[in-house]
């Protein structure tokens, strides 16, 4: 009997078993003709209504190969080879003519008292240190990286391919090493002149007037006016700029993806072109374009006369501060 | 001449990665790079697709473009190779370049970029067809020897396909016409500029 049952109870569970898949089957099974496996399939066109690249899964160990498609390179391409040169070229050699009229017109200025012959310490040897240090690699930076930008349009029809390629690598050595002591001489000149280039109301004053360059005048400065001033945040603020997104260029992957990288190139090219641009107006005042002010970072001593016509205040705060034994009495070359 | 492309049926792919490990192997491509990769797309999720991708040889190529020692020549048949002789490793054509397709093997203290390496469709480099000089560099040079490159020949379910873009485009043509559906020549608008009407 006990037998019987369990047959029975087979048989019922056989027939519950047959019901339920007689009841799911008709939901699954299509006829072949009606299968669509692309109904839901992900296509192209869709994907890139809705999204500006394509990412999906790789089972390879590098997850950065996910990226599928990224059509962002199109508009980087543009950039790099049109908006950067029309940057470049319009700062760079802009910033030459405007140089060149500048000193047609104006000429050198002169230093209206004559030199007292005594001098006075204005940046001591650490200062003048981190401010050859920082410009030397600066300047090696930027020609290669102008070499970057420029090079294959201007250099490489002159000197041929291999030496072109050379001479690039070596660009991208100098780019690599020089960028850690560049970088490390934008720190100490933010720390070491911080104090003297906070802008104040005196500064309004000096650009009011044109400053001692465009106005005939000397309007009074502390140890840096305003056109110093204005120097001096360029290059802190450019060489930070410069600094971080040419590490995240330097390391790539390190927290930045394909996206990241694109836009600190840009950033890159575009503070870079535009330091560059500054640059040369700070190097031509502080050489041909002022008499008397080379010395500064030369020497360290400028003449008592120089100091006081474009630093009066600055001459006040020193001879106030040390009296006159800081203001040694040494001929002056 | 005919002109070289690649074409991934992604409704034929099972992501199965022989392509990428073909590759790797034909060629003895630098650890840490892989001229080709299987993206999955929506993985998991119903509709999922994989593509193989590589670098598209484009027409109008931005890796060429950018490139600022101008390293990068387009072959007869629309084979975009590069020179690593002159290839100073500076990132610029990964920028551009809408598939991934350039890689860098991290050379020096920095990790930083050694000279570029990405798909040559087996076509090799600079260097005399196949030389030494040139499988060191570039891998086999397949197109010499009168083979189409080895990811698509080898691909079990024919879904990868290289060769003349117009027979590849035929061949595709006929089979979404015969099965009914097909989600489109992946990556060809970005590559070439065009895409295969169905």
């Amino acid at each position: 009997m006990a037998e019987f049952l369990a047959h029975v109870r087979y048989f019922v569970g056989a027939l519950a078993l047959l019901a339920v898949i007689a009841v799911a089957t008709p939901s699954v099974a299509q006829a072949p003709g009606q299968v669509n496996p692309t109904a839901q399939s992900v296509k192209e066109d869709q994907l890139f209504q809705q999204l500006n690249r394509l990412d999906g899964r790789v089972t390879i160990p590098d997850a950065r190969s996910a990226v599928l498609i990224q059509p962002a390179g199109q508009s980087w391409r543009e950039f790099h080879q049109s908006t950067l040169l029309w940057i470049a070229g319009i700062s760079i050699v802009g910033m030459v003519v405007l140089l060149t009229v500048f000193y047609l017109v104006r000429g050198v200025v002169k230093l209206s008292s004559g030199k007292a012959g005594r001098t006075i310490l204005r940046f001591n040897g650490f200062e003048r240190f981190i401010h050859w240090m920082t410009a030397t690699t600066f300047i090696i930076l930027a020609i290669s990286g102008l070499n970057l930008t420029f090079g294959k349009n201007l250099l490489l029809p002159l000197i041929g391919p291999e030496a072109f390629t050379a001479f690039s690598q070596w660009g991208k050595y100098a780019h690599n090493y020089l960028s850690f002591p560049f970088a490390i001489g934008v720190f100490f000149i933010f720390i070491m002149w911080i104090k003297d280039n906070i802008p104040n109301s005196v500064d309004v004053e000096w650009i009011k007037q044109g400053g001692g360059i465009v106005g005939k005048k000397h309007p009074p400065a502390y140890r840096f006016n305003a056109g110093q001033k204005i120097v001096y945040w360029i290059v802190v603020l450019g060489g930070v700029a410069v600094a971080i997104s040419g590490y995240l260029l330097m390391f790539p992957f390190y927290g930045t993806g394909i996206a990241g990288m694109q836009l600190a190139q840009i950033i890159h090219g575009i503070v870079g072109v535009l330091m560059i641009a500054a640059m040369l107006a700070h190097i031509y005042i502080g050489t041909i374009g002022m008499e008397g002010a080379f010395d500064a970072m030369g020497s360290g001593e400028v003449d008592v006369n120089w100091a006081k016509e474009h630093h009066k205040l600055w001459v006040d705060e020193e001879m106030g501060k040390t009296g006159s034994t800081r203001a040694r009495m040494t001929p002056a070359e | 001449m005919a002109r070289m492309k690649f074409l991934c049926d992604a409704d034929r792919c099972i992501e199965c990665n022989a392509c990428v490990t073909a590759c790797k192997n034909e060629h003895d491509v630098p650890w840490g790079i892989n001229r080709r990769r299987v993206v999955t797309i929506n993985d998991g999720k119903p509709g999922e697709r994989s593509v193989s991708m590589a670098c598209m040889h484009c027409t109008d190529a931005p890796c060429a473009a950018v490139c600022p020692v101008n390293c990068f020549y387009t072959t007869a048949d629309g084979v975009v190779l590069h020179s690593k002789d002159l290839c100073i490793g500076c990132g610029y054509c990964f920028y551009a370049c809408p598939f991934g397709a350039p890689q860098y093997p991290r050379v020096g203290n920095f990790g930083s970029r050694g000279k570029m390496d990405k798909c040559t469709f087996c076509a090799g480099g600079p260097e005399a067809d196949s030389t030494s000089a040139e499988y060191v560099k570039y891998g086999s040079n397949r197109l010499a020897e009168g083979k189409l490159p080895l990811c698509a020949e080898m691909c079990s379910t024919k879904s990868l396909l290289a060769g003349d873009g117009d027979i590849i485009a035929q061949i595709y043509k006929e089979r979404v016409s015969k099965r009914g559906y097909g989600s489109g020549a992946w990556g060809w608008k970005t590559a070439y500029k065009e895409t295969i009407a169905t």
